[in-house]
């Protein structure tokens, strides 16, 4: 039972770390229809900026508190993630307004190979190190009911506290602020948005250094407990199911969906794992992803597709 | 739109250029070796030292005269550890300056796709440390070389190593061990060997796949945590080293349980996770980390003391720099070797070198002269067995740097020899080929 | 001036339901096909036959399979390097367990096993649609990456999951050199672009674009979806499965799952949005554009290097490569977003006109 407990609470938090990168999925899709394949590009390129800047700036500017390097490193990453935003907006969207979504995704994995070759040749391919001060070691509860405790990953926690509270954040941001409704009526309708006035590439640019910011924080993250390297970037592949799963266009159903495909992952990983012989997490939770899909084929949240004929 | 024409009219400009250029003109002056290496994806923070270790020392045999006066010229291809990607990469260097006289593939997969290759082509590959186990057997390959160990010698000694620290091979009965491995024909390779042991000595064996590229890893650790087992056996690559060990700080598994083949014992596996290492043991196939090596000080006094280095001066004589330096050592010395049958300072073709790798004789006072003495133990290969008797030790990280815990070991013969045998003659059967006889070896 | 059709009077029904009805066409096509089985086999060097000629032919032909059911049916799939795979193990299953069996009978046999496990994974695409559909078919791609890691009976419990065939033979003439190489997979390669380039003139071709265009429509004048989709599927998984195991024997000659891995999907994904959705010539054109690019860059960044008198290392031209590919792709999309078949067939519209405007 200790056992169950501890796979239940590590697929939990799991969850929450990849709900982390399906919400930067779900915000671009929600606001501008496009299916960011770059996301995980972009999770790698952020966490590349945050990890080379907290090395350089000590030895540049001679900051001795750790704290405040990384605090600086944080704001010049995210500066830089505005960049990309405005860049990736400018020279290629812009361009691509009315084409069909299979374009637009294309476009996207496009910019994905673009930004991983650029990040590593500005950054490096080495495994970086970003250290935000998340504690590594574990946290055993209850340990009198159950033989050797229940496990508790620290980091994976506090993983999760910010996750939640960067959605909180978010929500809002798009309930109570002028900008978060503008987004909201771009979502709903482009044209109409754009013929009360919202000016649509600014609010493009908006949106996507949002995603850009939430994929630095997804990158500090996942990069402070694999490392930065390029594989980070594959972290997406993950959060694909998550994003499908709750719904291309509903925040709530990213954290939902984060929920229920990591204690899927990591419950079929252990429990059924042994009779396949071990590996079956991946593809196991695209089959729930499916499985889900079929009896709601737009996701658990997602808008409901409507063909008019 | 003219900017359009005019980007384009430069494309194929420079296309065309480049495209004619094509293979160089053959130079039989110069002896030619094409260098595979990955500096990007996945296992860029491993493949880098590993080729610039490579590169420094074919700069150093340069910088102190050549082969007898021949100089080395090579070309450096990027993998990117994909299999497609290494096979054009083998197809576009092999012909250039007149033909290559050797390869090395550095990927498991890459060496079995080169390996269907080579005969054709008639280029020796040196797979030092890795590849296939049962090339060792010399009738059934003829152009395969795991030079210096491979991974059943690797497993065994692995096993060796346990059962001496719990006090004789009766004392393995009822132990766990576990084997967290990169799901890969690379991370499946030690497989065969440790149920084999596992079968000998009543030990039980848990097999626990990683996929690619093994950045998840906590529902593996959670199996550990609940299994328990005695030991843990790492075969990871790249990224998974790195994340294995933070999974096991994270999991509270105790890192001097923990054993790592020599693909995973490496400083970028440990660098990162520091002190939360402490403890882990690596096997080291012959070398280990040797900043204070005679060839570590020559090379840097050779080769970066002129500029000429290929990476940072601080990554010379880490542990993937030694595995660079001495497969390039290992093949150099193939050349010379077969110089010395078939005209010293001449430049040798891929089969005069594969009699040269065929009849290494490496002793501890040639690998003195090398600068090798710290570093390695003998090589000597013969036609039917192209490893030779292989040495490993193990090394622990102590926080800070790798430090050797142990005596040489070698792989027990009499377990090694018939499964190599055994799978060589599967294949053999397989691809319908005739195993060489000792007759045809002195070709 | 030289490309009009005047004159060229057709007199029977077959003659003007060919496939190139222009006379013009057809003599270009025989020239082309000649150059193709003569004039290359004797002019290029090995390396061009067995590195750039092979790989382009053999993914050419997956290309066209993903088309069938990308371009022409519209149901993305992300799962193609999972069709390829269950090619590849499934001719290399028959070739070796089945005494004597030739090798294209292998192959074939492949491509009828990618085509059962096509339609099986094709059934979600009766109810699901679009993006979702993409990702649900990675679900494939990952589940055959692991059985044929996990399940050693499909690698002949090889002790290392790696696979790989010799002495493979067509009717009692060896393919082994890199001419003889060539010359069987170009003659695969043209025999399946005739299939399917009938394939998607006839009836159910005209189906498939139905649904692509509005499935609701279609189905409401009488096209069964369940019937168009599955065959969308079976059909591209055959061919793609025959391109997987061509790809396996012929190219690679020893292969393991991460030969077919998600990478290899979404670069024949890019080939045919690049090369143009539902066009039989887009697919050749897309496969030639990313197989060439990144090897012509890989030569031609050192050698732009050297030029200008730097010494660039292989990291960072490996980083350039993967750079000017997305932005390439990216800048193709804008300036042509139908791809290059498009760019290809309003050359063509122009050289009718040629030399008068209008």
């Amino acid at each position: 039972m200790g056992f169950f407990l501890e796979t239940l609470i590590g697929g939990l938090m799991s969850g929450m770390l990849y709900s982390l990168i399906a919400l930067g999925f779900v915000l671009i899709y929600k606001a501008s229809g496009v299916f960011n394949f770059a996301q995980g590009a972009m999770v790698l390129f952020a966490a590349l900026a945050m990890a080379r800047f907290s090395e350089w700036l000590p030895s540049r500017l001679g900051i001795e508190s750790k704290v405040l390097a990384n605090v600086i490193a944080f704001a010049l990453a995210f500066v830089v993630m505005i960049a990309v935003a405005w860049l990736i907006e400018r020279l290629a969207l812009s361009k691509l307004v009315n084409q069909e979504g299979i374009t637009l995704l294309m476009a996207t994995l496009g910019i994905s190979y673009f930004l991983d070759g650029f990040g590593q040749t500005v950054f490096g391919s080495d495994i970086y190190k970003i250290d935000v001060g998340l504690p590594k070691d574990p946290i055993f509860l209850m340990e009198s009911t159950f033989q050797g405790g229940v496990l508790v990953n620290k980091e994976d926690l506090y993983a999760a506290l910010i996750a939640a509270a960067l959605v909180a954040l978010l929500t809002l941001f798009f309930q109570k602020t002028g900008t978060g409704r503008a987004l909201r009526a771009v979502a709903d309708d482009h044209q109409a948005a754009q013929s009360i006035g919202i000016p649509l590439n600014r609010i493009w640019v908006i949106v996507w250094s949002v995603a850009g910011f939430v994929a630095l924080v997804a990158g500090i993250i996942w990069g402070s407990k694999l490392g930065v390297q390029f594989s980070l970037s594959l972290v997406a592949l993950k959060a694909l199911p998550v994003v499908i799963l709750g719904g291309l266009t509903s925040v709530p159903g990213a954290i939902i969906g984060g929920l229920i495909i990591g204690v899927g992952e990591k419950l079929s990983e252990v429990y059924l794992g042994k009779y396949f012989g071990g590996g079956i997490e991946i593809w196991f939770a695209y089959a729930l992803a499916l499985v889900f899909l079929l009896v709601r084929p737009q996701g658990l949240f997602g808008e409901k597709i409507i063909d008019r004929v | 739109m003219k900017f359009k024409s005019l980007a384009i009219a430069a494309a194929i400009a420079v296309g065309g250029a480049a495209l004619t250029s094509g293979p160089a003109f053959a130079q039989a002056k110069d002896q030619y070796i094409p260098v595979l290496s990955y500096r990007t994806g996945a296992y860029a923070p491993n493949g880098t030292p590993w080729a610039n270790g490579y590169v420094d020392y074919l700069k150093f045999v340069n910088a102190k005269g050549g082969l007898n006066g021949v100089k080395i010229v090579w070309e450096e291809c990027d993998t990117q550890y994909d299999t497609a990607k290494g096979v054009e990469c083998y197809e576009r260097l092999k012909g250039k300056y007149g033909g290559a006289s050797l390869v090395q593939t550095l990927s498991t997969g890459i060496t079995f796709a080169v390996t269907e290759k080579a005969p054709q082509d008639k280029i020796p590959i040196i797979t030092a440390g890795y590849g296939r186990s049962d090339s060792q057997d010399g009738t059934v390959f003829p152009w395969n070389f795991p030079l210096a160990g491979h991974y059943w010698v690797a497993a065994d000694v692995l096993v060796q190593h346990i059962a001496k620290q719990e006090g004789g091979w009766d004392k393995l009965k009822g132990k766990k061990i576990a084997l967290v491995y990169h799901d890969s024909p690379y991370g499946k390779e030690p497989i065969p060997m440790l149920q084999e042991r596992a079968k000998m000595h009543g030990f039980e064996v848990q097999l626990l796949p990683v996929t690619h590229p093994g950045v998840e890893q906590k529902a593996t650790w959670l199996q550990i945590r609940q299994n328990r087992p005695d030991y843990v056996f790492l075969w990871g690559w790249g990224v998974m080293n790195s994340v294995a060990l933070k999974e096991a700080v994270a999991t509270g598994y105790p890192r001097d349980k923990m054993y790592g083949v020599w693909w995973a014992a490496a400083e970028p596996d440990v660098k990162d996770v520091g002190e939360g290492a402490k403890g882990y043991h690596g096997l080291a196939m012959q070398h280990g980390a040797h900043p204070n090596a005679k060839i570590t000080k020559d090379i840097l006094e050779a080769v970066h003391g002129k500029g000429q280095g290929t990476g940072p001066k601080e990554e010379v004589g880490s542990v993937l720099y030694m595995r660079g330096a001495m497969s390039a050592m290992l093949g150099i010395e193939g050349i010379k070797r077969a110089q010395e049958r078939y005209g010293k300072g001449k430049v040798m073709t891929g089969e005069q070198v594969r009699w040269g790798l065929e009849n290494l004789a490496l002793d501890q006072k040639k690998l003195e002269a090398l600068g090798f003495n710290e570093v390695m133990r003998p090589v000597s290969t013969s036609c039917v067995d192209h490893m030779g008797p292989a040495y490993a030790r193990i090394h622990t990280w102590d926080g800070s740097k790798w430090a050797f815990t142990s005596d040489w070991y070698q792989a027990d013969e009499s377990v090694l020899k018939p499964m190599v045998k055994a799978s060589a003659a599967k294949y053999a059967a397989e691809k319908k080929i005739t195993p060489r006889s000792p007759a045809d070896c002195q070709a | 001036m030289l490309y009009r059709e005047n004159g060229q009077f057709k007199t029977s029904y077959r003659a003007d339901l060919q496939i190139f009805p222009i006379a013009q066409d057809r003599i270009a096509i025989v020239a082309l096909l000649a150059v193709a089985f003569v004039v290359v086999p004797l002019v290029a060097d090995q390396y061009y036959l067995r590195a750039i000629l092979i790989p382009f032919l053999i993914l050419s032909l997956a290309a066209l399979g993903l088309n069938v059911l990308v371009g022409y049916c519209g149901q993305i799939s992300l799962g193609t390097g999972a069709f390829m795979a269950v090619g590849a193990y499934a001719a290399y299953n028959f070739f070796i367990r089945v005494d004597g069996m030739p090798m294209l009978a292998a192959v074939l046999l492949g491509g009828l096993c990618a085509t059962a496990v096509g339609v099986v994974f094709g059934i979600p695409s009766l109810r699901i649609k679009g993006l979702y559909l993409a990702v649900a078919t990675l679900a494939a791609q990952f589940f055959v990456d692991w059985a044929f890691l996990r399940i050693t009976w499909f690698t002949n419990d090889a002790p290392s999951g790696s696979v790989g065939v010799r002495n493979l033979s067509v009717f009692g003439l060896p393919i082994e050199s890199p001419v003889q190489k060539y010359l069987f997979t170009l003659t695969v390669v043209v025999v399946f672009a005739l299939l399917v380039k009938n394939l998607v003139r006839s009836a159910i071709g005209r189906e498939w674009m139905a649904i692509r265009d509005m499935d609701v429509a279609a189905a409401v004048i009488g096209i069964r979806p369940v019937y168009a989709k599955l065959t969308a599927f079976a059909v591209s998984s055959f061919v793609v499965g025959v391109a997987g195991a061509l790809w396996g024997f012929i190219y690679l000659g020893s292969w393991e799952p991460a030969a077919f891995s998600i990478d290899r999907s979404f670069q024949l994904l890019f080939m045919i949005i690049i090369g143009g959705l539902g066009s039989i010539m887009g697919s050749f054109f897309g496969a030639a554009f990313i197989v060439l690019l990144p090897i012509f860059l890989d030569q031609a960044l050192p050698a732009l290097g050297t030029a200008v008198g730097l010494r660039l290392d292989t990291a960072f031209v490996s980083h350039v490569t993967i750079m000017i590919f997305g932005a390439l792709i990216v800048f193709f999309l804008i300036v042509e977003p139908h791809g290059i078949a498009r760019l290809w067939s309003t050359g063509k519209e122009k050289l009718r006109l040629w030399p008068f405007p209008h």
